[in-house]
This record gives C-alpha cells, structure tokens and sequence, in this order.
C-alpha cells in the first residue's frame, strides 16, 4: 500500500495514520480532544491541497493503480453485465471491455479502456492500450448497440492505442479513423467519460460521443507530458512543465469547450470511495441520458458532427 | 508527432534545402545524382536516374495534379490563434512566425477549388514544412471547410496528406481535429460524391488515424513512411530493429491499408480515370 500514495498525499496519509493510531488508545478525554484537533487539522489540508493540485498532480491522480477502471465501474453501477468478445477478424483485445449492462432502469452499452492493476493483469490487459482489433471489437458493439436502439456509454483510460509492430501491420490507424467516421454517425445516443487517462488518440478512438464528460482528476490530451517533453524538450525531465503547457485538465477543457461536464470525485480522488464515485458517475449518465433519449436518430448524428465541428481555434 | 527527431534522420529534407547553393542543381537524396532544378520539376520532382520522390510542398502539387491556372484557393488567410498560450523551449508564437516567414505559408495545409483534366474538385495539400505539416485548429477547419465545400458543389475531394501528426502545441484542440475532420468525411460519404485520399512522405499519427485513412480510395506514393506511430516511438516499445521497408508504402500496401501504389508523374491520369468511374 505504501508505495502506492503519492507524493502531495503523504502528509494526509501519515496524520490519517496517527489518527488511527491515537484511537487505539484508551478513552482518554484528552486524547479524545487531540483526535478532534488533528481531524480538522485533515480536512483543511484535504481541501486547499486537492484544491491546488498542480496539473501534474492530476496526472498522477488520473494514473493512481487504486483508481477505479471500466469494469470496477460496471460492477459498481450496473446490473446484468454481459461481456461481448472479439472483433470477428483477428481476436479479442483484452485493453478494450464491452458488453450490455443495465444502469438503473436504462439498457445501455458500455465500452471502455480496461488496464490491470499488479503486473500480471497489466501484461494481459496490456497496460490499457489497444490494439487495432480492441477498436474494431468496440466499433462491432456499438453498430450492434445501433441495431437494437441500445444507447452507448464509453470509458477513456488509457496510456496510448499499442506503439507496437503488429499493431501499425493490422492498420492501428485506419481502425481509430473508421471509429471517429462510424461514431459520428451512429443514430443511437452517445456518452463519452474520460476516467482516468485520455492519451491521444488511442483514446479519441472510443471517444466521439454527444456529450463528453470527465472526471475531475483525469487528464485527456494530445499526448502524454512524458512524451511531449522527450520531444518538445529532448528530455523526460520536463513533464511538469509539459503537462502545464499542454493545458490537460478537466477545468482546462471545459474552458476550451472540449467537454461538456466535469463531475467532481470524493475528497483526494475516486481510488478513495469507489463505489461513492460510481454513485456519483451513475446519476449523472442517468440525467444525460434521459435528455439524450429525446432527440431524434437523425438530430443525434447532427449534433455530434457539429459539435466536434465547432471544435478549434483560429483566427479568419 | 516525431518531426523534430526524424529531421536529423536519412528522410529526405525539403526540396528547398537541397538545392546547391547557385539554386539550379540538386542532389537525389537516393542516389546522389546532381540534377537540374528545371529537369526535375518537368519531372514532377521524380529523380530521373533512381525514380526517387522529393518531398515537395503544396505549391508543387497544385502545379503537377491540377490544370494550370485552375486553383482557386479558399480560407487563404486563416492562422492559427495559440489558443493554448503554449510555451516550451520556444513560444509557439515565434515557432510560427519563423515558419510562416521561411515558407510564405499561414499553416500547414492549402485548399480551394481547381480542375483535374477540366473536371472540377475541391482539393487539399499539405506542407511538411510548416511544423511538420501538423494539424492543430487551422489544418482541422480548413479539411473541414473544405469537405464542406465539396458537398455543397457536389464535386469529388482530393486531399493530399503529409503530415507529422497532430499538433502538440494546441493540446487537445489539436486532437479533436481528428474527429472534426472524419465527422465530416460521413457527409460527403452520405452524398455519394468521391474523395480520394493521397498519402505521401511522411504521413503519421493523427493525420493517418483521421481523414488519410478514409479515402473511397487510397493512393500512396512510392516508399512514402506512413503510420500511425512513429518508427523510434515503436523500436523503444519493441527494443529490437524494425524490418526493412516497415510502415513504407509498399508494406502498407501488402497489409490491405492502401489500393494502389502510384508514380506522381502518373498520379494525376489516374485520379482523372478514377473520377471518372466514381462520378
Ligand atoms: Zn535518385
């Protein structure tokens, strides 16, 4: 566990420790009164250092191994999940889960970005970053999810789409472009949430929706501050830096009118409350999507080719 | 994305930076054979010994694909607004600046309406020259408008790709380029009218994973480097060398990803004949 908390989370963690160490005591009075102190001690420091988190700070948030994935979402907000496998061509991508499942009332399809979370799962999830059958298997589930009217939710966390060999053989590239063609033109609603790390493409190839929200601790960009700074800087030493210039958070692309919708998570991120985080996440699909469902197939499709249309800045 | 790294690399540089300083004799990048500015631009900037392809600009394909004097451009003076205020080891202001100076161009794509063989299309080329031929906000509206433009004269798209990828220093904007421009390929798409893609050396990342890629009709260039992630970016994740003519045109059209390989001397025939199969 240890290794796992952050570094601006340390001095939360170690007085969040003393606490607990105090309360093992007996029933002293004074004691008691000490724990009080050291609580309110906490939650100011909670809030102004969740508050000012830097933008490499997000980053390491939205990258946390105890946050929430696709299918701890699935299993926390829905019910009657069933998996769909393989893209019908080559095999089953492991970096991309999907199925039916009912969220409240509502049958939907859910797709998402799937990583691990110890080595082991890591390897065989390939650190959530697909291959080009994961968006094929994706774009089947949704031309599926069209065909019997069933609204689609997808999940954005992942590192990359796969830089590997095989993957540029099999045309990683023409399968993310037939995504963003086909998923603009799919006449069923759909929701996009960046949960954790929207990296490029690799994750706009499950992300062309309606709406668009995301988390507030997660980031989506062009690249990732690493590589930005490899290239920009010709060292990894500047991410910090990258990530401030590339402008990645949820606050920064809502101004840039990127997203629709920031929705907050418990106090110190989603790895600290899971299932309050899905609570929080279903109610606000649930709303979306009531709204979404009243527009017609044709407006849908009008509304997620304008929408991404309006997307840029320039000057004429 | 990688256009910084790959500069220092054996791709061939801007046709502008080869030429011998008296600017009439040029060396293949291929075969080291001295040839004349004049011989080659007959030539469509083709070596006549080695058959190898400069890397040529906009201005150089609207001269070799559309009938002379037919090109009407569009959104000629669109910049872009750096939107994010971005700043690395240079102001990206002063990035481009530099290259809107060194190429005469306002970004890295050109569009307008022109006459291949006196059919009339909406056409697109873009400039590796200018930061890598990178799509940021200026590239994505341009496609657009341009797609736009096709529909609305109901005239088939040509757009030529060369391009690094998408454009790190207007972050996310830059991405969702990628959705704008395939967004609104499924209007054309929906009205029947043809677009033909035409990759050339290099088109990566993004601009791959978006409207290149989405051609009625793919055409690459003889050994033009296209992918979706660069080949440095892929030996680190591998760790071992990359197989001889890897993402090169003749690989992606042994995988399925392009219809045909074809000569630029002969490019513009064939995008004729094809139109007319296509409407
Ligand atoms: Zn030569």
């Amino acid at each position: 566990m240890i290794n796992n908390i952050l570094d601006f989370e340390k001095p939360i963690v170690e007085l969040e420790q003393k606490i607990e160490e105090m309360k093992k005591l007996d029933d002293n009075l004074d004691i008691k009164e000490e724990i009080k102190t050291l609580e309110e001690k906490i939650n100011h420091l909670k809030k102004s250092v969740y508050e000012n988190l830097t933008r490499w700070q997000r980053v390491q948030l939205a990258r946390h191994p105890q946050r929430p994935y696709t299918l701890d979402y699935i299993y926390n907000m829905t019910e009657d999940f069933v998996e769909l496998h393989g893209d019908r061509l080559f095999r089953d991508d492991k970096a991309i889960v999907g199925g039916l499942a009912k969220l409240g009332n509502e049958k939907v399809m859910i797709i998402g970005h799937q990583k691990g979370r110890d080595t082991k799962s890591n390897l065989y999830r390939n650190f959530g970053m697909p291959n080009p059958e994961g968006y094929r298997k994706a774009l089947r589930l949704m031309k599926m999810a069209e065909k019997f009217n069933i609204p689609i939710i997808t999940m954005l966390d992942t590192p990359g789409a796969y830089p590997g060999l095989e993957a540029e053989e099999r045309g990683q590239a023409e399968a993310i472009a037939r995504n963003l063609f086909e998923m603009s033109k799919m006449r069923v609603p759909i929701i996009v949430v960046i949960i954790g790390e929207g990296a490029s493409g690799g994750a706009l190839g499950i992300g062309v929706g309606n709406r668009v929200l995301m988390l507030e601790n997660t980031w989506y960009s062009v690249i990732s501050p690493e590589s930005c700074s490899s290239i920009l800087w010709r060292s990894w030493e500047y991410k910090e830096q990258a990530a401030e210039a590339l402008k990645l958070t949820a606050k920064d692309l809502l101004e840039l009118k990127i997203i629709d919708r920031i929705i907050p998570e418990p106090l110190g991120g989603a790895h600290k409350n899971q299932e309050e985080m899905a609570k929080i996440l279903k109610e606000v699909l649930l709303e979306e999507l009531a709204a979404l469902k009243k527009m017609k197939p044709e407006k849908l499709v009008e509304d997620r080719i304008e929408k991404f249309g309006a997307m840029g800045v320039y000057i004429e | 994305m990688g256009w910084f790294n790959r500069k220092k690399k054996h791709i061939a540089p801007t046709t502008k930076k080869t030429v011998i300083p008296d600017g009439q004799w040029v060396k293949c990048d291929d075969c080291g054979e001295l040839l004349h500015v004049k011989q080659l631009e007959v030539n469509s900037w083709v070596c006549l010994k080695c058959n190898h392809h400069f890397r040529i600009g906009s201005e150089e394909y609207i001269k070799i694909l559309l009938d002379e004097n037919s090109f009407k451009e569009t959104e000629k003076k669109m910049r872009s607004a750096n939107p994010l205020e971005f700043v690395d080891t240079k102001d990206y202001n002063e990035r481009l600046k530099t290259s809107m100076k060194k190429t005469g161009l306002n970004d890295a794509v050109r569009t307008g309406i022109g006459k291949i063989n006196g059919k009339k299309v909406a056409f697109a080329a873009m400039d590796f020259k200018f930061i890598g031929g990178s799509m940021g906000s200026v590239v994505g509206e341009k496609i657009a408008r341009i797609i736009d433009k096709a529909l609305e004269n109901k005239i088939p798209l040509i757009i030529v790709s060369q391009s690094g990828g998408a454009r790190m220093m207007e972050g996310a904007l830059s991405l969702m380029q990628l959705a704008k421009t395939s967004a609104r390929l499924t209007r054309l798409a929906d009205a029947h009218i043809p677009y033909i893609s035409i990759l050339t050396d290099p088109t990566t990342g993004g601009t791959t994973a978006s409207y290149a890629m989405l051609g009625d009709i793919n055409i690459a260039e003889p050994k033009a480097l296209i992918g979706f992630a660069g080949p440095r970016v892929i030996k680190q994740t591998i760790g071992r060398d990359l197989p001889k003519g890897f993402q090169r045109s003749e690989f992606l059209l042994e995988k399925g990803f392009v219809d045909m390989i074809v000569n630029r001397k002969e490019l513009k025939d064939k995008i004729s004949l094809l139109l007319d199969f296509l409407g």
